[in-house]
């Protein structure tokens, strides 16, 4: 397909040029409502990592201020866990995979000129905005932010005699409650564009992975936010009316949040898995030069999956005292989810199996997150397995387990995706040398701080208490040592982070200008200028193909673009 | 615009009358005192007026099959959660906890004779 | 908002059924599973407190009842206004539509009527945990008449002026999955006491 240069309108939308505050404040382009998303939930991203700095040093160094923070009370201990837990799923993973990559990438892979409701979009935008700034806001009310857990168990999340922070805990609530209805609106915007903007001779089996485990994600989430909605709507009642929804002295049921919690709770990691997943699909081929192997099971095993993660989730209870026989049932179907992801796992190898292999920066961010997930996912199986997970639960073990299986998804999946994609969102390349730097600042300690969790879990250490010397039994000597540590390498792990603020803001300013198409990559937004205009494209584009014709043979280009006719 | 030129014949008053009906024999049905048709009415006739309103008002049946397969699977995953939710919180003790007050409920409802038949 | 600033991408139909109406039977998805997240919470606490009977027996189901078929008659009026758009009339479509929001209002006053009443004899929502499901539900049901009417006078503004006359269809599937929340609250709350 001829690549016209674009001039930067579209008949439909004829442009005066657009005031600042208009352009980048109120904009109903599917980039800049992405950008939002992604920079917000970077910044979100900052203070939960700041709250997780202040308790790690709490537990180091218990009963000493924290440089940079203060001291850390029981309750401020607390209220640090809960906000970063709850900041890192709902407003740095959320935002950042599915809104910011979504928003981004699937007009564009699908070859279409923006969502198919831009304004509802920026809606969506402005609600989770809002979200956040009522979630800063707890911080600042009497009491502080919400210390009752970021799984709000009642009646500790109910009763501000227990949790100590009635205020914050209400803001809490309205924080989340308006952050599923910002991604509520978000996935109607994501499923309708998938379904029905796809490019002229786009068929279903051509659409690039990534979209798909988008489309999914938002499906998994829409079908499973309601009873926790509802739920969320019975516990704020409980905490300000007066009900008694949660209260067994009064009729209520506790357990009865726990399951509205989790039915949600688990399909939602999935909901932040599969954008990851499907991030680390298209760099892996991009950069192995190599088709993705078995395209259409890779498909029906995210269906299954999909499917299969509603019916697991009271692995998270399986010591509240639930029935035995459901504790049985959810252990075999908790075992059964690690087969299709494991499967994933193993066509990602062989996706790279004989491919050419270039170690660019997004593909050691991508080969990392496989490594590290498996690490995260192989452990899930001891706690999967209710007997194991008698000892198991609330210890440490648990804690390393999701933090392997989250940090990929979230940390190395952002870091993925925004260094392969930052050239065509941007317009310019990173530095190189600075992403690699970054990397190993990133992973070397990110293991030695998560290892050693798993060590100290199996030795029983608890979850959730802020002073380890008030228990003999976690207070050896050698534990002390492992977490000054921890403690070493959760601040290296940070002051790394600086590197990547370098690279970010020296390639804004000055970085190489990028190429449209740099990676040499198949899918349609690499045929769009970089960055691309409004409108994305002066000519919609036309589909001939699938997004991973690589090294096919008798071809000179190693690659061949979906838009190019045969 | 749209293919819906076959539904046209559909007589939308009649189907409203049908649907009154309905809505009389089911506040009827717990006057025949009989718990079982009452469930039979009340739910029974709840499923059919959803059905009605769904095939004749929103035009299910004419739209894209996959639109009923979504709707169903939803409806599917409502059973799921209170399949699984219901050994828990419809019990007054299980393994290590009681709810004392649901007990006390319980007993009281016994010691007062005859269970449902307050009304 | 006029068409003309629609993105292409709004006017594609690949999966084949337009976009509008494909977005609102996922709103519906969604919708099912809040409330039947809530409505199954309730179902398992009713089945399992035989003694709520006495609570409920303070429901009036004659008020319920008028205010379904109140419900069940706005639903007709709303089905008769995509009928009058599909044939293009869109300032008879904007009256109908007008009768489902005045159907909209009665229900919420005999609602507000009927809270009154219950509230000045004591039950309130924190009396008992009946109640507070009743409150609740019935509110959360409440919360989406409200909101489906203000919509529903959005459309029905542009539709006067035979603009955007699709979108009478799509309000009225919103509306009719409203009606039949309600089909079921009916028996929850008034009858299987």
């Amino acid at each position: 397909m001829a690549e016209h240069v674009a001039p930067h309108h579209h008949e439909e939308h004829a442009h005066h040029e657009e005031g600042f505050v208009r352009k980048y404040f109120f904009s109903t382009d599917h980039k800049i409502i992405a950008m939002q998303y992604m920079f917000t939930g970077m910044a979100m991203g900052l203070i939960g990592a700041f709250f997780a700095y202040a308790f790690n040093m709490q537990l180091a160094f218990p009963g000493i201020e924290v440089p940079g923070y203060g001291m850390v009370s029981a309750a401020r201990y607390n209220a640090l866990v809960t906000n970063h837990g709850t900041i890192m799923i709902f407003w740095v993973a959320m935002p950042v995979l599915l809104a910011a990559f979504g928003n981004y990438l699937i007009p564009l892979m699908l070859g279409c000129d923006d969502m198919v409701f831009p304004k509802i979009n920026r809606l969506s935008y402005q609600i989770f905005l809002l979200s956040a700034l009522v979630l800063i806001a707890s911080f600042f009310v009497p009491g502080g932010g919400f210390a009752g857990a970021w799984t709000a168990y009642p009646p500790l999340s109910a009763k501000p005699e227990y949790n100590l922070t009635p205020l914050g805990a209400s803001f809490w609530i309205v924080a989340v409650g308006l952050e599923f209805v910002a991604f509520l609106l978000g996935g109607i915007n994501f499923i309708t564009t998938a379904m029905n903007s796809r490019a002229p001779g786009m068929k279903l089996y051509d659409v690039p992975m990534v979209i798909w485990m988008l489309v999914i994600a938002s499906i998994l989430f829409m079908c499973s936010v309601g009873p926790l909605l509802a739920g969320a709507i019975m516990l704020f009642m409980d905490q300000n009316v007066g009900t008694a929804f949660f209260d067994p002295d009064r009729g209520g049921d506790p357990i009865l949040w726990q399951h509205l919690f989790w039915f949600f709770g688990h399909p939602e990691v999935y909901v932040v898995l599969l954008p990851t997943v499907g991030i680390v699909a298209e760099i892996i081929t991009v950069f192995a030069r190599k088709k993705l192997f078995a395209y259409r099971t890779v498909l029906y095993t995210v269906f299954g999956t999909g499917v299969l993660s509603f019916t697991v989730w009271a692995h998270h209870q399986f010591i509240a005292g639930i029935d035995p026989r459901m504790a049985h049932i959810f252990t075999v179907t908790t075992l059964l989810i690690s087969i299709p992801i494991a499967e994933m796992m193993f066509i990602y190898i062989a996706t790279l199996y004989g491919g050419s292999i270039t170690f660019s920066v997004p593909m050691l961010w991508a080969l990392a997150f496989i490594g590290e997930f498996l690490i995260g996912g192989v452990t899930g199986i001891f706690l999967g397995a209710s007997g194991a997970d008698i000892y198991f639960h609330d210890t440490y073990f648990v804690l390393a387990h999701f933090h392997y299986t989250f940090f990929p998804i979230t940390i190395i999946g952002f870091y993925a995706g925004f260094t392969f994609w930052f050239p065509k969102m941007f317009g310019k390349m990173m530095d190189e040398r600075l992403g690699k730097i970054h990397f190993w600042g990133t992973i070397i300690p990110f293991n030695l701080i998560f290892i050693p969790l798993f060590v100290l879990g199996a030795a029983g250490q608890h979850r959730r208490i802020y002073d380890y010397r008030n228990f003999p039994d976690l207070s050896q000597p050698w534990m002390w040592n492992t977490r000054h540590l921890i403690a070493a390498a959760v601040v290296t792990m940070l002051a790394f982070q600086v590197v990547f603020f370098i690279n970010l803001f020296k390639s804004l300013a000055s970085g190489r200008k990028a190429p449209k198409n740099p990676w040499h990559a198949n899918t349609l937004e690499w045929t769009a200028e970089s960055p691309p205009p409004h409108g994305n494209w002066a000519e919609l584009p036309r589909v001939y193909r699938g997004p991973y014709e690589y090294s096919v043979p008798g071809r000179k280009q190693d690659y061949w673009p979906q838009n190019e006719p045969a | 615009m749209s293919d819906h030129a076959a539904h046209h014949p559909i007589n939308y008053v009649r189907i409203w009358f049908i649907l009154v009906a309905l809505l009389i024999v089911s506040v009827a049905g717990p006057m025949l005192g009989h718990p079982i048709i009452t469930l039979i009415t009340a739910f029974g006739i709840a499923c059919v007026k959803a059905v009605m309103v769904a095939r004749n008002f929103m035009h299910i049946n004419l739209e894209q099959r996959y639109i009923s397969y979504v709707i169903i699977t939803v409806l599917v995953f409502v059973f799921l959660f209170f399949a699984g939710t219901s050994p828990d919180v419809m019990k007054a003790e299980g393994s290590g906890w009681v709810k004392p007050s649901w007990q006390a409920a319980a007993s009281a409802a016994n010691a007062s004779e005859g269970g449902a038949a307050h009304h | 908002m006029s068409a003309s600033a629609r993105p292409i991408a709004n006017t594609r139909s690949a999966a084949g059924i337009p976009t509008g109406k494909l977005a609102v039977w996922w709103v519906v998805a969604s919708e099912i599973v809040i409330f039947g997240g809530l409505l199954a919470a309730y179902v398992m606490h009713r089945l399992a407190h035989d003694a709520w009977s006495v609570q409920a027996a303070h429901t009036n189901t004659w008020i319920g009842a008028f205010n379904t078929m109140v419900l069940l008659t706005s639903s007709l009026s709303a089905v008769l206004a995509h009928q009058a758009a599909e044939r293009g009339d869109g300032p008879k479509a904007a009256r109908l539509l007008g009768a489902t929001m005045i159907g909209a209002l009665t229900f919420l006053a005999v609602k507000a009527f009927e809270w009154t009443e219950e509230i000045s004899h004591g039950f309130t929502i924190t009396s008992s945990t009946f109640w507070s499901f009743y409150y609740t539900a019935a509110g959360l049901h409440a919360s989406h008449v409200i909101a489906g009417a203000i919509l529903m006078a959005w459309v029905a503004k542009d539709a006067a002026k035979n603009l955007e006359l699709h979108r009478v269809e799509l309000i009225g599937i919103y509306w009719h999955f409203v009606d039949i929340v309600w089909i079921f609250l009916f028996p929850l709350l008034y009858i299987a006491k």
